[in-house]
């Protein structure tokens, strides 16, 4: 009989077989099986630019803020479409160089929002590279650090052609006079982080989020019909502040504002529709905003256009979901 | 019995509850049976899979979120640590209060003497009478000793005072026992110890300036000093630079001494030493340049610098098995089980972790998920629990309580530990069998915590007036209740309920200092203290100990607490659906309390650095220590 407490031996060979044994049922075969996943159909392999923006992401350690994981639970609905599956890291997570294993883009913490549908939620070039240079340029309640090591300071009459200039706000600036222009490495990383998009899997093939408990409705719902539309104000937050700002002020230079415009508060709300549902690149003084027509509902829009209409000294009547559905038939028989 | 068939009946209510679904109710008198065994709900829950436990339960309501086991466990356990530090004050304001009447008696003696002084004449003649007879009484005058000088020969007696002085706390008993240890060893011993005490300042002087970021984001905006670079410096700083260096000089005395011979090679433990002072500096050099091994927790640096980590594991196993080999006495003491097994488990470990194999897609997120928790389980917890085995008992100078307990804890450890990897992903892309497996072996931590934690206290027990009168012992309680309480809240934390409220928040944090720090760090603590001091001869000065147990404690508990509340109001707000940036804001205060809490433990620990030179310092006169040549038992 194997005596442990006489002899070493077969205590340390006992203890490292039984350990290496369970090591192999419960990470070694578990990864073996995980590593022969493929990719989904529609999923293309980084390009050149993408591949060195996630290099940049990965070496200034984004994913010790930033998860890359859409949990399968109905809170975490707002981070992608459907809980993030293992195809989606088909080509996201491999072998990085002889030097670096594949990055650990999952993350564990959630100090700052999840990336997996960034592109989609936020596609703008020029949010991103504000956002980078200064967070608080844009969020004003943003803890994240600022990169300005991704950009350089030019002035006026040193500026080329091809400068990606930065319109960060006076007040930012130590020296007003400066201009900032993008590095090549900050326009990588903002390249990659707009490739962040959930791929559609179509109606079929979706794995479902796990219900929350419905809510006890509020015995008075339904009495009006504005009640059961979604809270405007926090759409409003979760989609449209990041550019236009909490205060609907915008950001000169950048973002035009809402409070006191002249599409917001039309009598007819058609053009502020459109402009959400199809973006705007109307004006050069400002960056271009992309279509919401794919991810916000009629009343989820309606909500927002709502909240617009009647917030920060606005005072227009309120849009309703009908309005928004015959805009948007009206674009799509236009596109047909 | 009753009472168990009262919480079962009660778990099923809840369950028909929430069952509202007709086809679900059908299965209410299964699971009834299902419930009732608890064995076969065990096993269900590991072969189900996605059946039962998968996507058709809804997520529980969070309505009465506080209500449920995972958190009212928490709160609980967070209300012993609570409890038992009230009673340590006790214990030290009730010996000041004692010295208080002590000193009112005195008080007393003196009104006593002033009444003296105003009796009359004739009434102090009686007394004088009275007292001439007495004294002219007289015995032979050696009836108890002879007529010899008096001496200590024993040298019981510690200091001599005729000052009165009423001291806040009880003066603790100073080391008196000088273990004969050979000069190699000390030298390594110190040298060891010396190291990591420099990576603890360093390390947690970064954590404490990156806890400072989230308050003030934009303290500097220099690449080396950015946050995400900055965080795996704090991290691997403290995790292989201090503890590891910590656990290993402290493991040379226990495996030389409980082998009752002397270390198999000097040599490989200065080697040992080099290359893990190598792999941190150059590590942490790496990370501040932006080279990372990908950011999976733990294990930031890249396979080079971590390779020199791993050899100077390898050596140092070696050594130390060669040792245990060498002993000179039958049995393996429990310690050695324990500090061997922690090795070879961490080099296998990091031996998986490392390899190339699993590169493509979720592979290396498995293999992340059971690397990073096996860091912490196989390495800093086996290793700290032989340290224990050791150095508990012998500062209270008594056997340990159960030799049985601790060898069940110990392959209970190997067992359990291993499989929880993957419930740091839990409701991820990765298999649901794997996520229930590692959440049931999560609560399956509790047989070797509660095996430890009965055995340590059992030990203690019947010294608890020690702790008053020794600076070591509060620290091995503080570091006893935290393996519990830290433990099994990190077992709560696993289940899918807490998941759900708790997982990514700042809460991950606040779990992760309370068992690194109040567990490991502060039995490090607890174990230099008890050893230092008998192999130098040189005790730290007490009122320096009390202030660095004081500060760190209560730095620990404002940094657990804020974050802990903060984070569960965090997961709340998601759970919500505010915007996140209300979480970020609700956060704030919360962050600045963990600032206040940090700059205490950072405090602290050059507090400690100070009292580790008054222990080391060299003596003036160090031709009167004589060599010792070899070790005796």
């Amino acid at each position: 009989m194997i005596n442990f407490h006489k002899n070493h031996k077969s205590l340390v060979y006992t203890s490292f077989a039984v350990f290496l044994g369970l090591s192999t049922l419960i990470a070694i075969i578990p990864a073996y099986q995980m590593q022969e996943t493929q990719p989904l159909p529609g999923m293309l392999p980084m390009s050149e630019e993408v591949q060195n923006g996630f290099n940049t992401y990965v070496a200034e350690n984004c994913m010790a803020c930033h998860t890359q994981q859409v949990r399968n639970i109905e809170m975490d609905k707002v981070w992608g479409d459907r809980p993030s599956i293992p195809s989606d890291y088909y080509y996201s997570k491999q072998r990085m160089d002889f030097w670096r294993q594949s990055p650990s883009i999952l993350g564990s913490e959630r100090t700052g929002p999840d990336l997996t549908n960034v592109g989609k939620r936020q596609s703008g070039q020029e949010w991103h590279l504000l956002h980078l240079y200064n967070p608080r340029i844009v969020v004003k309640e943003s803890v994240m650090p600022g990169y300005p090591w991704l950009f350089r300071e030019k002035y006026e009459n040193t500026l080329s052609e091809n400068d990606v200039v930065v319109p960060v706000p006076e007040k930012f600036l130590k020296d007003p006079q400066v201009k900032i222009v993008a590095s090549q490495k900050a326009l990588d990383l903002v390249a990659y982080l707009i490739s962040l998009k959930q791929i559609d899997l179509g109606e079929e093939n979706i794995t479902a989020f796990i219900k929350a408990k419905e809510r006890p409705q509020p015995a008075d719902s339904g009495a009006n019909g504005s009640s059961s539309l979604p809270d405007g104000a926090v759409l409003y937050a979760n989609t449209c502040a990041a550019c236009h700002q909490a205060d609907g002020n915008g950001l000169p230079g950048a973002f035009p504002p809402l409070a006191g415009s002249d599409i917001v508060t039309d009598s007819s709300p058609e053009m502020l529709i459109k402009i959400i549902l199809q973006g705007y690149d109307a004006r050069p003084e400002y960056g271009a905003m992309p279509p919401f027509a794919d991810m916000l509902s009629d009343e989820d829009i309606a909500a927002i256009a709502t909240h617009e209409r009647s917030s920060w000294g606005n005072n227009a009547p309120a849009v309703t979901p009908e309005e928004v559905k015959k805009i948007r038939d009206y674009i799509q028989t236009l596109n047909q | 019995m009753f009472k168990t068939e009262n919480v079962f009946r009660t778990v099923n209510d809840f369950f028909r509850k929430k069952k509202t679904n007709g086809r679900i109710k059908i299965f209410d008198s299964i699971s009834d049976k299902i419930i009732r065994n608890k064995y076969l709900w065990s096993l269900l829950l590991l072969l189900s899979g996605t059946t039962m436990f998968g996507q058709m339960r809804p997520n529980p309501s969070t309505e009465n979120w506080e209500l449920s086991p995972g958190i009212i466990g928490t709160v609980m356990l967070i209300c012993i640590v609570l409890i038992i530090a009230i009673l340590i004050l006790f214990y030290r304001l009730s010996e000041t209060l004692g010295n208080i009447i002590r000193k009112k008696d005195y008080r007393d003696k003196t009104v006593f003497s002033e009444e003296l002084m105003t009796l009359s004449e004739p009434e102090i003649d009686e007394i004088l009478e009275k007292r001439k007879k007495a004294l002219g009484y007289q015995l032979s005058g050696n009836e108890l000793s002879n007529d010899s000088e008096v001496e200590d020969t024993k040298g019981l007696i510690a200091k001599v005072t005729h000052k009165r002085n009423m001291p806040l706390a009880d003066e603790k008993k100073k080391t008196k026992i000088s273990l004969e240890t050979p000069e190699e060893l000390k030298k390594i011993v110190i040298w060891y110890l010396g190291a990591s005490i420099f990576w603890l300042v360093f390390g947690t002087f970064i954590g404490q300036y990156v806890g400072m970021k989230f308050v003030w984001p934009e303290m500097d905006t220099t690449p080396w000093l950015s946050f995400g670079r900055l965080r795996p410096v704090h991290t691997n700083t403290v995790f292989w630079g201090w503890a590891s260096m910590a656990m290993i000089g402290l493991g040379y005395f226990v495996i030389a001494r409980t082998s009752n011979t002397r270390i198999h090679s000097y040599k490989w433990a200065w080697t040992g030493w080099i290359l893990i002072n190598l792999s941190v500096f150059f590590g942490n050099l790496s990370l501040m340049n932006g080279i990372n091994n990908g950011g999976g927790e733990y294990r930031e640096y890249i396979w080079p610098i971590a390779l020199l980590f791993g050899l100077g594991l390898i050596i140092t196993f070696f050594n130390f098995y060669k040792t245990v080999a060498n002993r000179k006495i039958e049995e393996i003491y429990v310690s050695n089980w324990y500090i061997l097994g922690g090795l070879v488990w961490t080099i296998t470990l990091a031996v998986i972790g490392y390899l190339p194999n699993f590169q493509d897609g979720l592979g290396e997120t498995v293999i992340q998920g059971y690397y990073m928790h096996q860091g912490v389980g196989m390495w800093f917890m086996t290793f700290t629990l032989g340290l224990i085995y050791y150095y508990l008992p012998s500062s209270l100078n008594k056997p340990i309580y159960s030799y049985s307990l601790g060898v069940l804890a110990f392959w209970t450890q190997m067992l359990f530990y291993t499989l929880i990897g993957t419930h740091h992903f839990v409701f991820s892309p990765l298999p649901w069998w794997l996520q229930t497996v590692a959440i049931v072996f999560s609560a399956g931590m509790f047989i070797p915590v509660v095996a430890g934690t009965t055995n340590f206290l059992m030990t203690m027990k019947g010294s608890w007036s020690e702790i008053s009168k020794s600076y070591v012992l509060p620290f091995f309680l503080v570091g006893v209740v935290f393996y519990f309480v830290g433990s099994t809240q990190g077992s709560l934390q696993a289940f899918r309920f807490t998941n759900y409220v708790w997982h990514f928040t700042d809460f991950n944090v606040a779990h992760s200092h309370m068992t690194m720090y109040g567990i490991i760090t502060f039995i490090m603590w607890a174990c230099t203290y008890a050893i230092l001091p008998k192999i130098t001869g040189k005790n730290p000065k007490q009122f320096f100990v009390g202030v660095h147990f004081w500060l760190a404690f209560i730095g620990l508990f404002a940094y657990m607490i804020s974050l802990m509340a903060g984070g569960t109001e965090r997961g709340l707000s998601w759970i919500e659906s505010k915007p996140f940036i209300d979480s970020v804001i609700l956060m704030q205060p919360y962050w600045v309390w963990r600032a206040i809490g940090g700059s205490l433990m950072f405090l602290s620990h050059l507090i400690f650095a100070y009292n580790f030179y008054v222990m080391v310092k060299k003596r003036k006169n160090i031709s009167a220590q004589s060599k010792t040549e070899s070790v005796n038992i």
